[in-house]
């Protein structure tokens, strides 16, 4: 799998090799650390943005402002019972008076218990099909039961976080390829660099018969080499960075930030990345090379 | 004896100015012996680098073993240069390697497997004297080590055509006489022989040889192919 890194002793001894000599290796492991945190971010908004996208997904509350108790509860038993009739809706839920009190308890505290307080009672449904015709559905019938009563989709209350989630995970990403993109551009400076110092090899090769792309493995082994290096640095140091927000993530207790997790597929692309970056050195060290020698007779 | 090296109307021009090499047209034979002389400044060593194909020519035809080396594509070039071996004048050897993997710089490039490699370098460092020095880098080397060490990389490959520039520009008679024993030795196994050269008493060692006198970048002969000594210099 890696014998595109092997070398022989005299290929070595070719072109005098120095690992932390350069740069190079110092400068992708820049980037690389740079990327594993951009792509941890991605990956955990990824994962939280389907967590909330599935957490509210064909989830709809009725509210029944109706003061008068007794009204309010045969309003209830009314919309329980023409809800049900709806195939699509697969689940009500009514929230009773306790877990009302629960809710409004943080902003309302004793008073929320209290019978003089008219509390709107709230009915959770969950469809089976989330389509925008069953939602229609669903609000002709409530307005039918009750006209006063209001069918909020918790899709729509979340929206702008979903949005926003979704356009870090965009821009995540975006950096993940610019990140690339830099790593590419270092990678072309560098086989540059060693075209002009090793010129003298190059050409002596040349006269000798090598053809470019026996030239061109010489370099691209050894920058894809100081590519892994620098690589496995920028990771090693992207993941203790990475424990130790997680630490300060788990510490805050948020439920939102608590599904920001990286799943194992997750872990293994950012684990993959130190031969993703020597794999793509490799590639545009030979494509530089070859190109800067067909420039020479 | 067919030609390996035919030269017609060739011109050579570096940039914008006036052209270093004129109306050039010779042929060499298969396993012949030829000498280049003229003065400095002649265009000796741009004849010889458009031979082993390090310069194309900015007007006329070479052709190298029969194939049109002008109009050959670039990714053909390294099969023939391996057929082509060179002596440069300043050595060129690769500084950072040792005198032993300078002269098996060739057999690697042509994809000798590493098993067969040591056995011709070690003949190669013993013909040429040089085998307690082996392991030697070229700059701790003298002139005349430096310049064994080239002739054994040029020939190590058994090339076809063995081209060399001012060979015994740096060493002593002694060693003028001994490479030019082993030119001719090689010439005698079928090599053919390319010699730029300063030098008229070696010119004048090699009965068999031709040459090919240059002077202010055209051939002093239009005809291209001189015996040496020239009959009009009364040294037939």
């Amino acid at each position: 799998m890696f014998g595109f890194l092997r070398a022989s002793p005299f290929e070595r001894r070719l072109l005098p090799e120095g690992r932390t000599a350069g740069p190079i290796p110092w400068m992708i492991a820049i980037l690389m650390f740079l990327t594993v945190l951009a792509m941890a971010a991605g990956l955990a908004i990824g994962q939280a943005t389907s967590t909330l996208d599935s957490d509210i997904a064909g989830k709809l509350t009725v509210q029944l402002p109706e003061p008068n108790a007794r009204l309010r509860n045969g309003q209830i038993t009314a919309l329980e019972t023409e809800l049900g009739k709806i195939t699509a809706v697969s689940k009500i839920d009514r929230l009773d008076d306790r877990e009302l009190a629960t809710l409004l308890d943080p902003w309302l505290g004793e008073d929320a218990q209290s019978a003089d307080l008219p509390i709107p009672a709230l009915i959770d449904l969950t469809l089976a099909k989330n389509t925008p015709e069953t939602v229609a559905q669903v609000r002709a019938t409530v307005k039918a039961v009750a006209p006063a009563a209001r069918v909020d989709s918790h899709a729509d209350w979340l929206a702008p976080l979903s949005g926003l989630l979704s356009a870090l995970g965009w821009l995540a990403t975006g950096l993940v390829v610019l990140m690339a993109a830099a790593t590419a551009a270092a990678v072309v400076m560098a086989a540059r660099s060693a075209i002009d110092t090793h010129r003298e090899t190059i050409d002596i090769m040349h006269l000798m018969g090598a053809t470019d792309v026996q030239i061109a493995r010489l370099f691209q082994r050894r920058i894809a080499l100081d590519s892994l290096f620098g690589g496995l640095v920028g990771l090693s140091i992207g993941l203790a960075t990475l424990v130790i927000i997680g630490g300060r993530v788990g510490d805050i207790g948020s439920e939102l930030l608590g599904s920001a997790a990286i799943n194992w597929w997750g872990w293994l692309m950012i684990f993959l990345l130190p031969l993703a970056a020597a794999g793509l050195a490799m590639i545009v060290a030979r494509l530089t090379v070859t190109t800067t020698l067909s420039k020479i007779l | 004896m067919g030609t390996v090296v035919q030269f017609e109307n060739v011109g050579l021009r570096y940039g914008t100015g006036s052209e270093t090499l004129s109306d050039i047209s010779f042929s060499l034979r298969d396993g012949g012996f030829y000498f280049l002389t003229g003065p400095s400044g002649a265009g000796k060593t741009s004849l010889l680098r458009m031979i082993y194909l390090s310069q194309r020519p900015s007007r006329g035809l070479i052709r190298l073993f029969g194939e049109d080396m002008v109009t050959l594509p670039r990714e053909r070039l390294p099969g023939f240069r391996r057929r082509v071996g060179m002596v440069f004048q300043d050595f060129r050897l690769i500084p950072h390697l040792s005198a032993y993997d300078n002269i098996a710089l060739p057999l690697r490039v042509g994809g000798t497997p590493e098993r067969d490699i040591e056995k011709p370098v070690n003949e190669m460092l013993d013909w040429i004297g040089l085998t307690a020095r082996a392991s030697a880098r070229p700059a701790t080397l003298s002139g005349g080590e430096q310049q064994r060490v080239a002739i054994a990389r040029a020939v190590i490959g058994r090339p076809e055509i063995l081209v060399a520039d001012e060979p015994t520009g740096n060493v002593d008679p002694d060693m003028a006489a001994r490479l030019l024993h082993l030119f001719e030795n090689l010439n005698r196994l079928g090599t053919t022989l390319v010699v730029a050269t300063h030098d008229l008493h070696l010119l004048s060692r090699v009965g068999n040889a031709t040459m090919i006198k240059l002077d202010g970048g055209r051939l002093s002969d239009p005809t291209g192919l001189l015996r040496y000594p020239p009959k009009r210099e009364g040294r037939a």
